[in-house]
């Protein structure tokens, strides 16, 4: 209680997580509060995976400049993270003369954002590219790349733990107060923390940490994307993302096909103005939606191959009626709450914008204080070797420097009781079910879990040491069991 | 009264219809064998049914073991049966086989285990 | 990584496999050994705690254990090696087999692969069912896994998607645990399990069955609250309007099984799309020389007796094969009419066989017929014929009038 971090971070998505990583790197104490019961549990995880050019942003704005050199800086991140993504470059298709017309200008506003190897082309180098996809233009940008959100997201978290960050779950940040000395006092779960600097990272909830600062004006609106998931066995029908001509107007991309790195296809993502925040659910009507629309680009969509649906929410600034994008809110309002940082509205491209966005969050607090550098940083991170990737040869020896390498939990990714275990006990190890999946990929595989769940509880419950009741799936109140069948 | 029936005895599950008054029958037809007249007659009569379900083990390779009844017992006594199996913790070694509840609730029939559980 | 020979390698230590092994070892093949990656052979069976097991092979009625204890007793005794905790984790072609286990990897060199992998079963991806995603929502064998393995209480009031057995027989369990089961619902116009089930696990317990019946709306942001189920039409899609609310915690889906045969795309065998399982001939050979399938990694079988029978067949061609028989299958075989798949899918044409079938939709007083070109070599009438209930015909070498095509079908009169 007495001691006072010196900047907390509220929101662990992939903004709070960079932030963290990126502040790391000085001399400074660190905490990130959040209030799923894991990191990367919205926006962040639930979007499109892809890492993008920059090209659809209007020039000179805080998302044009961020997302490219987002793009451009990301393979140095991605090595020193082990943060596993492909350049598979993107193809806009058109079909008309007015689609072709307005690839020419998304060509211009790419190029007058930085981008480089872009190039306008025609039926025959989509066949060339991506010979299963419809379309008589396209505009091929060769830097977009395919990731996964929640290894990068991760991967940041993890590094910014080991180099001295701590991380809070399930802590819903409730009141923020500023103390006649000067520090915040915020009030979060059933904890209370005192930090001298406040980060707003919260994504959804990000206008209301705003208001609690004293910064008002800002109100986001909800707009919900769903997408389905193909089967894995379409792998070959998709090598790179490919997206209609898009209609900012609407608050999207247009619904696009994305293959991704595991080898699934992902459709999507519908733009819906919604009220609950919280509300992922994915309807029937747009799944029929997403079929219609998707398969004009690519008509090979069945609803056979579909294996999963899901929905994201975008914290946008710009509200329905208005449609578009509003810029990314960074800013430290120096009137108001000098010692905050406020970032509202961050919705795509924000994840490839994540690590320059944390770099300008360190800019500004260098504004008011001079930063020291942390001579015990270690930028880098190594993930957790996995079994199935590797020779026979280096199997056999992972086995015998440690057996729970042979134990196979999940048949169908082949993923073994090392990886389980160290998904439950690594820095940031998880406390659910699908916290253990995202770490490890157990349960991501053809029969969801049918298998290994029940083995992979069993586990979590003895590792950690928690009840059958205490024991949870997902989200906050996704118990998976009411008790025991017999109880002494 | 005309009724039909389906057989529990086997996975064929012959529909029986039987024509009865009372408990006294005038004819059935569809059984694929004579267990089926039986089974028509044990449901109008006095409907039978066999149970299974776990007990609690201690020290155990497994937390639960699995049991079932020797014999059939009446249709309505189940739940009854289910809470004297609900009371019952058995200690490990537990062999295939061993009577957990002798002649539950004075029904003529025994709650058996069912699988053998090693002690840890 | 040194390579061990054997004559024959099982993959799986279920009722398939342990019968399969059995029967080799009595038919003099000695070099036998059986991979499995459970810690305790018996497979499924170890959950499925009900009885009604071993009416055809033995005779009596037992709970799953039991039935599986009788072949664990049986491999035990004719001293049969089985590794457990080993998963099998690469096949080829050559009938290399590669297990993995907490001891490291092992290379098998085998004569003979027998194919005994069972299977697994649809999940709510499958279905697309849209909603929410919260947790209790279950498939019928976790359920089952959960609450007889691993004494887990899953829930207080449910919701079965799907009239498959083993939903069924999970309504009768969870309502003698106490817990209030409101309704199955299944979508295709008839129950997908079998009518004895309809009776002792529903009716017996007034849980009512609602054909033509799907469930087209999760509620629930943490725990499951209640599904929103509809009536669907002729095309079983869901009619607007018939929309009703069901408050339940849990949702627990018995929605079909898919044979497990990762390991047979892997050494390349030739699979049948309808079965969704392995093409074999009368020997229960695949398309892969020396690599034999059968149980519910071949086709889902809906009576664990007829694994074991079809697995005890498979070990006498598999044994015939390691001393060196060999036959090939030339006749094909396939279903047309209203049957929708047949087993084998090829045969030799040297002896007798028998043809496992199921038909598409339910059917009453229907014609099967055996044909080659326009002539019916055999023909039987079914007074009921259930998708939920595989059927075996038996065709004698002697009918065959030449090496053409072999058509099941059902006739309208």
């Amino acid at each position: 209680m007495d001691r006072a971090y010196d900047v907390l971070i509220i929101g662990a998505g992939v903004i709070g997580c960079s932030a963290a990583r990126e502040l790391s790197r000085y001399c400074l104490s660190l905490c990130v509060l959040e209030k799923g019961p894991d990191i990367c549990m919205e926006t962040s995880n639930r979007n499109s995976a892809v890492l993008h050019a920059g090209y659809n942003n209007t020039p000179g704005s805080a998302m044009a400049r961020f997302c490219v050199e987002g793009n451009r800086s990301f393979d140095r991140t991605a090595e020193e993270l082990d943060i596993p993504y492909r350049r598979t470059g993107k193809l806009v298709v058109g079909f008309t003369e007015d689609d072709r017309k307005a690839l020419g200008r998304l060509k211009e506003q790419g190029e007058k954002n930085g981008i480089q190897g872009m190039k306008l082309a025609g039926r025959d180098f989509i066949r060339q590219k991506a010979p299963l996809i419809r379309g008589e233009f396209a505009l091929w940008s060769p830097t977009t790349a395919i990731l996964n959100p929640f290894e990068f997201t991760f991967g940041m978290a993890e590094n910014a733990a080991e180099n001295g960050v701590e991380f809070f779950c399930g802590r819903e940040v409730t009141g923020i107060r500023l103390e006649e000395d000067g520090i915040y006092t915020v009030t979060a779960g059933n904890g209370v923390f005192r930090s001298r600097w406040i980060v707003n990272c919260a994504g959804l909830g990000s206008d209301k940490i705003a208001s609690m600062l004293g910064i008002d004006g800002y109100t986001l609106h909800p707009c919900r994307g769903e997408y389905f998931v193909l089967d894995k066995k379409l792998k070959d029908t998709l090598p790179l993302p490919v997206y209609p001509v898009p209609n900012y107007k609407t608050g999207g991309l247009g619904i696009h096909l994305t293959p991704t790195l595991e080898g699934n296809i992902l459709v999507g993502p519908s733009t819906e103005y919604i009220r609950n925040r919280g509300d992922y659910a994915t309807s029937r009507r747009i799944m029929e939606l997403l079929i219609r629309d998707g398969s004009r680009i690519y008509p090979y969509l069945k609803r056979e191959n579909l294996i999963r649906s899901f929905a994201g929410i975008r914290p946008k600034l710009s509200s329905k009626e208005e449609g578009g994008y509003h810029d990314f809110v960074i800013e430290r309002r120096a009137d108001i709450a000098p010692h905050a940082v406020n970032l509202v509205g961050i919705e795509s491209p924000g994840l490839t914008s994540a690590v320059p966005i944390a770099r300008e969050i360190v800019r500004l607090i260098e504004e008011a204080e001079e930063l020291k550098p942390n001579p015990r940083f270690n930028p880098i991170r190594r993930r957790f070797p996995s079994f199935r990737d590797k020779s026979r040869e280096e199997q056999e020896k992972m086995i015998r420097e440690n057996p729970d390498y042979g134990e196979i939990i999940c048949r169908c990714e082949t993923i073994t009781r090392a990886e389980v275990l160290h998904a439950i006990h690594g820095v940031l190890g998880a406390g659910t079910v699908t916290g253990v999946k995202y770490r490890c990929r157990a349960m991501m595989g053809r029969c969801q879990g049918g298998y290994c769940q029940t083995r992979i509880t069993e586990l979590l419950m003895k590792e950690k040491g928690i009840s059958p009741e205490e024991l949870i799936y997902e989200r906050q109140g996704s118990y998976l069991f009411t008790g025991e069948v017999r109880e002494k | 009264m005309n009724r039909t029936f389906t057989c529990i005895l086997c996975p064929n599950g012959c529909e029986i219809r039987t024509e009865y008054q009372g408990t006294e029958i005038r004819s059935v037809s569809g059984n694929k064998c004579p267990k089926g007249a039986e089974y028509v007659e044990q449901e109008i009569t006095a409907p039978v049914r066999n149970l299974t379900s776990s007990v609690l083990v201690e020290n155990g390779a497994l937390p639960l073991c699995s049991v079932r009844l020797t014999r059939p017992v009446p249709k309505d006594r189940l739940f009854d049966i289910m809470a004297e199996i609900r009371k019952v913790t058995l200690q490990a070694p537990v062999q295939a086989g061993q009577i957990v509840i002798p002649d539950v609730l004075g029904l003529g029939s025994d709650v058996i285990a069912t699988r053998d559980v090693e002690p840890i | 990584m040194s390579l061990i020979k054997k004559q024959a390698v099982i993959i799986g230590g279920g009722p398939g496999g342990l019968a399969a092994a059995a029967e080799l070892k009595k038919k003099g093949i000695d070099d036998l050994l059986i991979l499995e990656r459970e810690h305790w052979l018996g497979g499924i069976l170890r959950q499925c705690i009900h009885d009604g097991f071993g009416l055809s092979r033995f005779g009596c009625s037992l709970s799953g254990p039991e039935y599986a204890g009788r072949f664990v007793e049986e491999v035990r005794r004719l001293g049969i090696p089985a590794e457990t905790d080993t998963t099998v984790i690469g096949l080829d072609s050559h009938r290399t087999v590669i297990a993995v286990s907490r001891k490291g990897l092992a290379r098998y060199q085998a004569e003979a692969v027998i194919l005994a992998m069972g299977c697994r079963e649809r999940t709510r991806g499958a279905l697309a069912i849209p909603g929410e995603r919260p947790s209790g929502v279950f498939t019928a064998g976790t359920a089952q896994a959960y609450m007889n393995l691993k004494n887990k209480s899953i829930g207080r009031r449910a919701v079965i998607l799907g009239s498959g057995d083993i939903g069924m027989i999970m309504a009768r369990r969870l309502t003698l645990e106490g817990v209030k089961v409101e309704a199955v619902f299944e979508i295709q116009p008839y129950a997908s399990g079998l009518p004895r089930n309809i009776e002792q696990c529903l009716k017996d317990y007034g849980i009512p069955l609602y054909l033509s019946h799907t469930v087209t709306d999760i509620k629930g942001a943490g725990r499951l609250e209640a599904v929103e189920v509809s009536r669907v039409d002729q095309r079983l899609q869901p009619i607007p309007g018939t929309e009703k609310i069901y408050p339940c915690d849990t949702l627990i889906l018995s929605v079909g099984l898919i044979p497990e045969n990762e390991l047979s795309r892997m050494a390349g065998i030739e699979m049948d799309p309808r079965t969704k399982g392995a093409v074999v001939d009368e020997f229960y050979q695949t398309s892969v020389p020396g690599i034999f399938a059968a149980g519910n990694v071949l086709h889902v079988h809906d009576l664990v007796d007829f694994v074991s029978l079809e697995a005890e067949r498979l070990a006498d061609s598999a044994a015939d094969y390691l001393r060196g028989k060999r036959i090939p299958a030339r006749i094909p075989v396939s279903a047309g009419g209203e049957i929708g798949y047949t087993v084998p899918q090829h045969i030799t044409g040297t002896r007798d066989v028998t043809l496992s079938f199921r038909p598409r939709h339910p059917l009453r007083d229907s014609w099967v017929e055996i044909r080659q070109g326009e002539r019916c070599l055999l023909r039987k009438k079914y007074p009921r014929l259930l998708p939920a209930v595989m059927e075996n015909i038996a065709l004698p070498v002697s009918r065959l009038i030449s090496d053409s095509e072999i058509k099941v079908v059902t006739v309208n009169e």
